[in-house]
């Protein structure tokens, strides 16, 4: 595992950047419907998007924000190292590659659609170039009250010491509303995306943030599909995990076989059931919410017991 | 997309895979032909997309054409977990030596294919003892690799060689294919120490479909289906009585957990995405009112960025417009909650400040 990754360095930088809390970010698709709706409340944000890409529109710019034809001259002129991705999911690959051969060094990558093999290629030609992807189909990364990458709504979240990590975008918001109205503002809350193939999986989530001092708990939303939390919970009782984590998992009482809306949501056998995953997670020592409005609950609870 | 076990045998044959000869009956006429053009015994297997089918009595064999006919009808009338067949395969008996299992299946967290193979076949392979598994890049297994497998599993000589020969081609359609899964359980090795595939089953990425216009004709979509698809929505009927509509797939899983748990029977999964407009919410509730064991719909949705009030405002359009006449209770989360709480005053709708509270009124009432 790549330790050095600092996804706060590369979001917010540290004080003594010039552009502390204004890293540049591109977006890749800036005209299209997704894109430039998003893109305007990404800015109003606080996010520095300092360039947007759409082949044969350069030159132009959208509400002040230059457009290149490609993502070579984007990056040579802004020297950004993140790129927010609104491209479709048949162009996801080329586009992809293309922020990747450019010196992109963290991909956040909203469509949904994407086939399996092109996120895996995409993963692979991204760790080469030590690089890494949020999503696909991710609702994005919020700093609260400093920037976002992505679509998620502003309102549910506000600056704090809780990490959020989710494989669904509208219980992301859910579960972070239901904290910030406990008083757990929010760190990082990153969406892992429903797909089956996840860019920043679970673990690799966790080790993001695993030595970062004012983080002081972490809630995991996952669901049914796939062995994410499987892992992570032999991860955490493994390497001694040393923050508190709560987590909430969706789909219990979905059929097996059933794609449950995200194409990773959904259960084989066994492999992918609620059942194995609460199992696990019991083992290690996390508590499960049975609603989203019972996460902040466990947390504070959590919490009370490491004080004592 | 889940192949159904003729359609992933088609593509069996085309990859060089042998499977038994037979042909797909849609008619009892077609039956006593086929099996005549097979010779008896043969054997009777219900198309299904749901596994457990010999369990079930869904794979018949048959001795002589007197038990053709009543065990065709026997098995077009049988429903294996509320699922009907679509179609009868009629297969050629085959003299079975022992059987095998193996299997492509995409290894999310490793981001790779697992190779599963077992000298034990035609079980449930999570009930398996012994089982190799070997992790396969995305494009394809090694002649080296399958060597190793087979010979884990004790494969020798000429079943060692078909076993290579049978393990390669099915590689090559996961990987052209791009198929989530390839399960053959079981491949029957024969006297001759050659492999047959007895059965097939084979799902196919669907965000890939748009590269294999060739597998199109094998979706088997409802009517109900395509309306949701062509909308942008994700719907999954279930058998329950309360439709489920909310924006995000997580939350309206959550949802249909929450109302399971009060005792509640969720009757559809109604994902319609990240675009909570009057127009989409109107057509949510169109392709719900196509449900006629729907009681009651209940409405979940996280907004921030919504207006309820347009919520609102579709609601009462699909009362106006008689597209459905059963209650529907709300939790909106968003602006204009006041005005959209105004708005339904009178109607069959009403709005809850928590999806808790809704919950509990859409359980009682269907209840």
């Amino acid at each position: 595992m790549n330790q050095e990754f600092d996804i706060f360095q590369l979001l917010v930088g540290s004080e003594e950047d010039e552009d502390y809390k204004r890293k540049p970010i591109i977006i890749q698709g800036i005209t299209g419907s997704f894109g430039s709706t998003h893109s305007r409340l990404m800015t109003a944000y606080g996010t520095n998007i300092v360039g947007g890409v759409t082949p044969g529109k350069g030159g132009q710019s959208f509400e002040g924000i230059p457009i290149f034809d490609n993502m070579a001259e984007a990056v040579k002129k802004t020297g950004a190292k993140v790129s927010g991705m609104f491209v479709p999911a048949p162009f996801f690959l080329s586009a992809a590659k293309e922020a990747l051969d450019n010196g992109i060094k963290l991909l956040v990558a909203v469509p949904e659609h994407v086939p399996i093999r092109d996120s895996i290629e995409v993963l692979d030609y991204a760790k080469k170039r030590g690089a890494r992807m949020v999503g696909p189909n991710t609702p994005g990364v919020i700093i609260p009250q400093v920037m976002k990458v992505g679509i998620m709504p502003a309102q549910p979240f506000k600056d704090g010491g809780t990490v959020v990590f989710s494989r669904s975008g509208t219980l992301m918001y859910e579960v972070s509303d239901n904290l910030t109205k406990a008083g757990f503002g929010q760190k990082l809350c990153l969406g892992i995306g429903g797909d089956p193939i996840n860019g920043i999986n679970l673990i690799e989530a966790f080790e993001l943030i695993r030595n970062i001092s004012d983080v002081q708990s972490v809630v995991v939303v996952g669901e049914i599909g796939g062995d994410a939390e499987e892992l992570l919970a032999d991860y955490l009782v493994e390497t001694n995990f040393p923050k508190p984590v709560v987590a909430y998992i969706a789909g219990r009482s979905a059929p097996k076989e059933k794609r449950m809306g995200h194409a990773g949501a959904i259960v084989y056998g066994n492999y992918g059931s609620a059942e194995s995953k609460f199992l696990k997670y019991e083992r290690a020592g996390v508590p499960v919410a049975k609603r989203p409005a019972e996460v902040p609950f466990l947390l504070a609870q959590k919490l009370d017991l490491r004080v004592r | 997309m889940r192949l159904i076990e003729y359609q992933g045998k088609e593509l069996f044959v085309q990859y060089g895979i042998r499977v038994p000869a037979g042909f797909l009956l849609d008619s009892k006429d077609e039956a006593i032909e086929a099996a005549a053009k097979l010779g008896y015994p043969v054997v009777l297997k219900s198309q299904l997309t749901v596994g457990g089918r010999g369990k079930a009595g869904a794979i018949l064999k048959c001795n002589g054409e007197s038990e053709l006919l009543p065990k065709f009808d026997e098995l077009m009338k049988r429903e294996v977990k509320g699922e009907l067949p679509r179609g009868i395969l009629i297969e050629e008996m085959v003299d079975i030596k022992n059987e095998l299992y193996l299997s492509f299946f995409l290894n999310r967290s490793r981001r790779s294919y697992s190779l599963i193979v077992s000298a034990e076949g035609g079980i449930e392979i999570e009930s398996v003892g012994s089982k190799t598994i070997f992790d396969i890049p995305i494009d394809g297994l090694s002649s080296r690799v399958s060597q190793d497998a087979a010979r884990q599993v004790g494969l020798e000589g000429k079943t060692a060689a078909s076993f290579l020969d049978f393990s390669l081609k099915l590689s090559k359609l996961v990987v052209e294919k791009e198929a989530e899964l390839a399960e053959v359980n079981p491949a029957a090795v024969l006297n001759d120490d050659s492999l047959v595939a007895l059965d097939a089953k084979v799902v196919i990425d669907d965000n890939a479909m748009f590269r294999h216009p060739e597998l199109k004709k094998y979706e088997h979509v409802s009517e109900l289906e395509k309306q949701a698809e062509k909308s942008g929505f994700s719907l999954v009927e279930l058998d329950g009585n309360i439709a489920i509509i909310g924006n995000g797939a997580g939350l309206v899983m959550s949802t249909v957990d929450m109302v399971t748990d009060v005792g509640g029977k969720a009757g559809s999964f109604l994902d319609f995405g990240g675009r909570a407009t009057t127009e989409t919410i109107y057509e949510a509730l169109r392709v719900i009112s196509k449900i006629k064991r729907i009681k009651a719909i209940l409405v979940n949705l996280f907004g921030g960025i919504v207006k309820t009030n347009l919520v609102a405002q579709a609601i009462l359009d699909a009362y106006k417009d008689n597209l459905i006449d059963v209650p529907v209770y709300a939790r909106i989360s968003g602006a204009e909650s006041d005005k959209a709480r105004a708005m339904l005053r009178g109607s069959q709708a009403k709005l809850y400040d928590t999806v808790e509270d809704a919950i509990q009124a859409v359980a009682k009432k269907v209840s």
